[in-house]
């Protein structure tokens, strides 16, 4: 008997199907990879699930018995629990206070009993072996070890089914993997795990079964043992993609972009790199190993950075972004919620963002201009809007980052600094972009990416720094570099 | 999931363009069934006389809810523009008095002096109110709650506690004097709301600040001086308070110490009834106008009625609060 089953399950939000056909099984004891892209369902389906929304239509069965949740409380209750992409624990509160919230042991005359609540929370932990104290406040914590907090949780609610959403996508390699050691744990004790995330190498190195949506309707599913990468990518897109990784630029000789002896108190010490114009140049490294600091030191961000650079040859002086800006650098942040678009702004509004000066020359904005370059940007990379006047809130994650890119490739950069270009995007927009990016440094661009996503970066770069505790452990060439160098370099 | 997964534009639907078009002019619809309703159930309501008395009431609180709009929109709020109203309409009527034992030496000045003065004064308020928010990073609502409680005190301190009668003609029109028929504070609240109209929509600076309030880190990223537009915000509400400030004192023939109490209130209420989201990047000054007016409309209707002013605040109270409950509901339905 399966630990749940789903058939048939639908739902529509005004008028449009967002499921059409939700269709599940999970067994237990089992890692099972819900796929597919942005818009393909994945959320509905976990909502639904989830008693956050109420479905149209379908069947679900827990244990062989027919259930209906009406609120997150009710799914809880009949085993079901979810670890969410962005977790939101209650910062200023222990571990175990976060654990045990609305049903804390109480004392005779109602006041908590800590003492039973904090055993209770670091039996549990370490019974998961997470390497965690009870009474750590939450705020304390690495995103990595809120989520195994987040496991612990899901456990003393003596889930059987747990969902997990992108939940690699905040965390580093080296704590993805503790994820994945708790995964197993978890899948010993018997439980089923819902994997959801776009980053295939995981799905392969955990899970044992699939299921993918497309268009918010059930495709397939089965065995991962029986798939193969390119099979499982064209069943998510829908059609053949042929290669994952395109590339069609080839560096020139000449210098774009030197970075001498860049460093930062406390955070990247050392750092020299040349990029050639035509170059792809990837950065690796962990969470926290100051991948981004040099980011922020190049575009002038971090007022205490210090070091050399210079462009096509001339050192520059950077002290803010709007010097960096002014010297042709664009920076495509790590987050785009965060530092990348204004949510409450049209598409139009944030294609536009930095390159208002040069859009208002007598300080009054030309709309006319302003309409024509987010036209042209979103013909130039197919961003999928229904109006450019539209929030861009309302668009998926693959198209506002095409609105990020966009904003910069307006400005016509030299230097094209990428973070993280693709986190939350689905396969067939990572391509998109992927396409992007070559075509800009085949067309002379500099490019330097930091990707946390080891495929990417190997299938990407042309050379790759690797990064380790805000130093540089070394620069590999195409050739020399693998998944074992650079796990290698960056531990 | 409510993205729009790459369908092409399609005509909006029916349903869909209602609610669109109440979103867009719902507190203008609401502001014309307030007026309906007055002017059926009253008849003087809608005599030239009391429109033109409405408008000259809402124009001080009209003046400050736009430049608080400029403020909120950057994620700030301005709780000290009640009391630069004070400080500069006393100091600038200084300047424009006959008495002797309030005026600074060599008195009435010509007019222009004591409104140069009387806008400087706001715009100095505004200056070290900006300064503080935006190069030390305190949060708004407290350094402007610092900022009402110093320019009341140095108001008192100014004027030694006491009113300064006796105002020059000249200075006395900006709030009596009439252009074709219409009361000169009404013809500068005008203004002042079309050239903000045109700054927040048509402008590079309207962009930043829209951008500013919708997400700094993303503005910041993209090369916009955040610090700069933050402390701009507080000294165009200084400034606006500065000239409200003398519109009142202009009104009332002298200017008190005591003046302009509580006003930040009804200014933030005129925005917040407008559709301004206090989270900042989103609303418009035209709506910040309407706010304004269906407050002022709506104590006249209620005078005209015969009801007590202390009901009126309880209605004011429940009109702020019922303003932002449908645009919640209307965000989530959205």
């Amino acid at each position: 008997m399966s630990l749940l089953k789903v058939e048939g399950l639908r739902k529509s939000f005004g008028g449009v199907h967002a499921l059409k056909n939700g269709q599940f099984e999970l067994a237990a004891g089992s890692v099972h990879a819900l796929c597919g892209g942005n818009g393909a369902g994945k959320s509905t389906f976990l909502s639904i699930l989830m008693g956050i929304h109420r479905r149209d239509g379908g069947k679900i069965w827990r244990n062989g018995e027919l259930v209906e949740f009406s609120s997150p409380a009710e799914a809880l209750a009949s085993g079901i629990a979810i670890i969410e992409q962005e977790l939101s624990p209650i910062p200023f509160m222990t571990v175990a206070e976060n654990i045990y919230l609305g049903r804390e042991p109480l004392k005779r005359f109602g006041g908590i009993d800590f003492r039973a609540m904090n055993s209770a929370a670091q039996k549990l932990l370490d019974d998961l072996e997470f390497d965690i104290r009870a009474d750590q406040q939450m705020a304390s914590l690495s995103v990595a070890k809120m989520q195994l907090v987040e496991i612990a949780k899901a456990l003393s609610h003596d889930a059987e089914v747990i969902f997990m959403d992108e939940p690699t996508s905040a965390i580093g390699e080296r704590e993805a993997q503790h994820l994945f050691a708790a995964i197993e744990t978890l899948k010993a004790l018997g439980r089923g795990i819902v994997y959801v995330s776009h980053r295939l190498s995981e799905i392969f190195q955990i899970a044992d079964a699939y299921t993918v949506f497309r268009d918010g309707a059930y495709v397939s599913s089965g065995n991962l043992a029986d798939v193969d990468r390119p099979a499982l990518i064209g069943m998510i897109v829908g059609r053949e993609l042929g290669e994952e990784y395109i590339k069609t630029n080839e560096p020139t000789a000449e210098i774009g972009l030197e970075v001498q002896q860049l460093q930062s108190p406390a955070k990247i010490a050392d750092i020299s790199f040349q990029v050639r114009k035509g170059e792809i140049f990837g950065i690796y490294g962990l969470m926290g190993s100051g991948r981004t600091e040099i980011f922020d030191s190049l575009f002038g961000l971090d007022p205490h950075s210090t070091g050399r650079i210079l462009l096509d040859g001339t050192a520059v002086k950077i002290g803010q972004p709007s010097d960096a800006m002014a010297e042709g650098i664009a920076l495509v942040t790590e987050d785009r919620k965060k530092t990348g678009l204004n949510l409450t702004d049209s598409v139009r509004g944030n294609i536009g963002l930095a390159s208002l000066p040069e859009m208002s020359p007598s300080f009054v904005m030309r709309r006319r201009e302003e309409a024509a370059a987010a036209k042209a940007m979103i013909e130039r990379f197919h961003i999928k809007a229904a109006r450019d006047t539209m929030a861009v809130s309302g668009l998926s994650g693959g198209n506002q980052q095409k609105v990020v890119l966009g904003k910069w490739f307006l400005r016509n950069p030299r230097v094209l600094l990428l973070d993280e270009p693709t986190r939350g995007v689905d396969v067939g927009a990572k391509r998109e972009i992927y396409r992007i990016i070559c075509d800009y440094a085949a067309a002379g661009g500099t490019v330097v990416m930091i990707s946390s996503e080891i495929d990417e970066v190997l299938g990407m770069s042309d050379r790759v720094m690797v990064m380790r505790g805000g130093r540089s452990a070394g620069i590999l060439e195409r050739t020399e570099a693998n998944a074992q160098s650079l796990v290698h370099l960056s531990t | 999931m409510s993205d729009v997964n790459g369908k092409p534009a399609e005509g909006l639907m029916g349903s869909e363009r209602r609610r669109l078009l109440i979103q867009e002019y719902g507190i203008f619809i609401a502001f014309l069934i307030l007026v309906v309703v007055l002017s059926v159930s009253n008849p003087y309501f809608l005599t030239a006389g009391n429109i033109s008395n409405v408008l000259l009431q809402t124009s001080i609180n009209g003046v400050l809810a736009i430049g608080m709009t400029f403020v909120i929109l950057t994620r700030g709020i301005d709780l000290s523009v009640g009391s630069v109203v004070a400080l500069a309409g006393i100091v600038s009527a200084s300047f424009a008095t006959t008495s002797a034992t309030a005026a600074v030496s060599g008195a009435p000045y010509p007019v222009f002096v004591p409104i140069a003065v009387g806008l400087a004064v706001g715009v100095a308020c505004g200056g070290v109110v900006g300064a503080i928010v935006s190069r030390f990073a305190v949060p708004a609502f407290v350094a402007t709650l610092g900022m009402l409680s110093a320019a009341r005190g140095l108001t008192l301190i100014y004027g030694n506690g006491r009113p300064v009668p006796a105002l020059v003609p000249e200075f006395r029109w900006i709030g009596t004097g009439n252009i074709l028929g219409i009361p000169l504070p009404v013809v500068i609240l005008a203004i002042v709301f079309a050239v903000s109209w045109w700054v927040l929509t048509r402008t590079r600076f309207g962009r930043y600040i829209y951008a500013v309030g919708g997400n700094p880190h993303a503005a910041k990223t993209s090369g916009i001086n955040v610090t700069r537009i933050r402390f701009s915000v507080y000294v165009i509400s200084g400034a606006l308070a500065g000239l409200a400030g003398m519109i009142l004192s202009a009104r009332t023939g002298s200017a008190l110490p005591q003046a302009g109490i509580a006003y930040e209130l009804d200014a933030i209420a005129a925005v917040v009834i407008g559709g301004t989201s206090l989270a900042g990047g989103v609303g418009r000054v035209t709506g910040t106008l309407i706010g304004a007016l269906i407050i002022g409309v709506m104590n006249n209707g209620l005078d005209l009625m015969g009801i007590q002013s202390y009901y009126q605040q309880i209605l004011k109270g429940a009109l702020i609060v019922g303003a932002v409950m449908l645009d919640q509901k209307r965000n989530q339905d959205a």
